[in-house]
């Protein structure tokens, strides 16, 4: 697939200096098996970072971590101030500040494109129908699909559910934005619309974990690539030395791979 | 090389219309469709023609009683001179109009449920599976508001069995889905007494349950306290039904992706509110067809209380053929009692069809 086209000019930082996701040490097993082997991330507020890696790295695991869809056993993950741990208050009030899409959507099909967006935001924020219906709006026009707010999911083209995926936790008004491989499920011709919205929200200061393999759009937006295989964080760094002058050669072969095609 | 022209669009070509294009359509296409339709509707006119002629044409409708009967035709004189018993059982004649009042409420309930845009349908459900059975207690019961009671031994006929359907089909639904997100807990506990309940009573034979009801609980209860025949038999009834509610209601749960979930916890909902907004929603659509026939068959299955002495509608109509005046007319009896329960179980099988037409959102992904 040629991303290439998808580069336009690179988005200006907005990173802050307050960290606002810290990861030590996190270990996780399925099992027997350890699939998260001692990570450690800072992320700043406003930065935004990007996760590649061969199928089976942990990439998704590690990001579901984030927001507690996963449980990890060992380490710690504060996320805006608040320590991951079992406590559902604590579980809860960080899923309402930080968003996900997910690789397949996973829009409601029994609810309307604008239903979508307003069931969050009424009933776990409490706004006022009203207000969430002016909050839905600016996003669905903000995801260039305000015009079939009364269709359902399933009438509508992959790249059009992904957006709504997008405008439906933006609506929450989070702080961070998590991305899970959110074009691999796309047609080509589909995938520039999910990243030209992707590219907008990086430029509006939005905190943004991305698992993609995309590289056209990590060397856009990516204030950090990092590169996982076997549950390791392998490299990382800005996208100009990762692409250019990768340091470890298990990096150098990914990349290889993913570039000839 | 020549510019694309795109093509224009065109209306769709007009299908064969009206009854006649209908019957070409389907049933003269080939000649062997059309052989098979002659010969399928030669037998229906040969077998068909005398039941309508027995039944309709030469039946008698009036009358006193077997004397004005004729053989070879029907004799609906039986019907119409015990319509009261078969309707209301031993339920005292001055006092009728106590029913009649809550089965007038149930169809103003019931009937714009099936006109999607009928005015208020929401709150008239919810009275429906609220309101309704507390005020149809309290009018048919009586023993409030100087209302004289009625025995619940006395009640009977179409009357009992409305009353043990509807009370089922409504506390049957939410049990079962109680215990079908129950089976699907992963606390331990709550797993295991949901797993042993559904097995047990869904392995136990309905008329058994209702024989131990009757013969079996009085035993264990201290004596002198006794325990309603009529609300024994519901119980039996609903807790049996609700075990294959809630495997029913399980198949749906089981067919809605972890995508569901996930997204709706990543959007910060609780367990309660994401299966009460999301998941739910989704797996009682999808298995609309099932709870249909559980219902159908709950519908089906009060006749069975018959055999421990509470006169339903097959009950009534049983118990008045073996009286020897109306011996002769015992196949105009089943048939009476085989048609209402076919109304009301088409009814009910033409209501589930609406609400899958109504609820459907497109195809899925
Ligand atoms: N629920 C689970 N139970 C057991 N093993 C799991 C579970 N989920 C994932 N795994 C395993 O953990 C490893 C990491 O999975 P993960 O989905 O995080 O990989 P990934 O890097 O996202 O891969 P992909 O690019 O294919 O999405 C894989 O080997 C996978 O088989
Ligand atoms: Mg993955």
């Amino acid at each position: 697939m040629n991303s290439e086209e998808h580069i336009i000019a690179p988005v200006e930082s907005a990173a802050a200096d307050e960290d606002i996701i810290i990861v030590r040490d996190l270990n996780k097993w399925f099992g027997q098996f350890h699939v998260l082997k001692s990570l450690n991330l800072n992320v700043k507020k406003g930065e935004r970072i990007v996760i590649c890696g061969p199928s089976g790295s942990g990439k998704s695991t590690f990001i579901r971590c984030i927001n507690h869809l996963e449980a990890h056993q060992r380490g710690e993950i504060i996320v805006d101030g608040v320590v991951l741990n079992e406590d559902l208050k604590n579980i809860e009030a960080i899923r309402r500040e930080v968003g996900m899409v997910f690789q397949h959507f996973n829009l409601f099909p029994h609810l309307s494109v604008l239903e979508n967006c307003l069931l969050a935001p009424i009933w776990v924020r409490k706004t006022p129908r009203k207000e969430a219906i002016e909050i839905a709006m600016e996003y669905l026009e903000r995801v260039k699909i305000p015009e079939q707010a009364h269709k359902y999911p399933g009438q509508l083209s992959g790249g059009q559910q992904q957006r709504v995926a997008i405008a439906r936790s933006l609506c929450m008004k989070p702080k961070i934005m998590l991305f899970d491989e959110p074009t691999s499920a796309l047609d080509p011709e589909m995938i520039k619309e999910v990243l030209d919205v992707m590219i907008e929200l990086a430029g509006s200061g939005m905190t943004m974990l991305c698992v993609t393999h995309e590289m056209g759009f990590a060397k856009t937006v990516a204030d950090r690539v990092i590169f996982m295989d076997g549950g390791e964080c392998v490299e990382e760094g800005p996208p100009q030395s990762f692409f250019n002058n990768p340091q470890q050669p298990r990096t150098r072969e990914f990349l290889d791979q993913i570039l000839q095609h | 090389m020549a510019v694309h022209q795109p093509l224009p669009d065109l209306p769709p070509p007009p299908s064969e219309r009206g009854l006649w294009g209908w019957f070409r359509q389907n049933l003269f296409s080939t000649w062997y469709n059309s052989i098979a339709s002659l010969v399928v509707g030669y037998l229906l006119i040969i077998w068909l023609g005398p039941v309508i002629n027995w039944a309709l044409i030469s039946a008698v409708w009036t009358g006193e009683g077997t004397d004005d009967c004729r053989p070879g035709a029907a004799c609906w004189i039986f019907i119409q001179q015990r319509l009261g018993f078969f309707l209301y059982g031993f339920y005292p004649a001055e006092l009728r109009w106590r029913p009649n009042i809550v089965f007038v409420l149930f169809l103003i309930t019931v009937v714009p449920q099936f006109f999607p845009r009928a005015p208020g349908r929401k709150w008239l459900a919810l009275f429906g599976i609220t309101g309704l059975p507390v005020l149809g207690f309290v009018l048919i019961n009586g023993g409030f508001f100087g209302l004289d009671p009625v025995a619940t031994s006395r009640w009977g006929g179409l009357m009992l069995t409305l009353i043990l359907a509807y009370v089922g089909i409504i506390a049957a639904l939410p049990i079962g889905v109680v215990l079908a997100l129950g089976r699907r807990s992963e606390m331990p506990v709550i797993r295991g007494i949901c797993v042993t309940f559904i097995e047990f009573w869904r392995a136990v034979p309905l008329i058994t349950i209702l024989f131990m009801a009757s013969v079996m609980l009085p035993l264990f209860l201290p004596q002198g306290v006794s325990f309603d025949k009529l609300l024994r038999a519901l119980i039996g009834i609903t807790l049996f039904q609700s075990a294959y509610m809630a495997e029913v209601v399980r198949g749906g749960l089981q067919a809605i992706p972890k995508g569901q979930y996930e997204a709706a916890q990543a959007l910060g909902f609780g367990y309660w509110r994401s299966m009460r907004l999301i998941i739910l929603p989704q797996a009682l659509k999808i298995v609309i067809p099932g709870i249909a026939n559980t219902v159908i068959s709950l519908f089906k299955d009060t006749t069975l209380v018959l055999i421990i002495g509470l006169f339903d509608l097959l009950g009534a109509v049983r118990s008045t053929l073996s009286d020897p005046a109306w011996r002769s007319v015992a196949a105009e009896g089943y048939l009476f009692v085989a048609l209402c329960f076919w109304i009301f179980c088409f009814g009910m099988s033409r209501y589930s069809h609406n609400l899958e037409k109504k609820l459907d959102t497109g195809h899925k992904t």
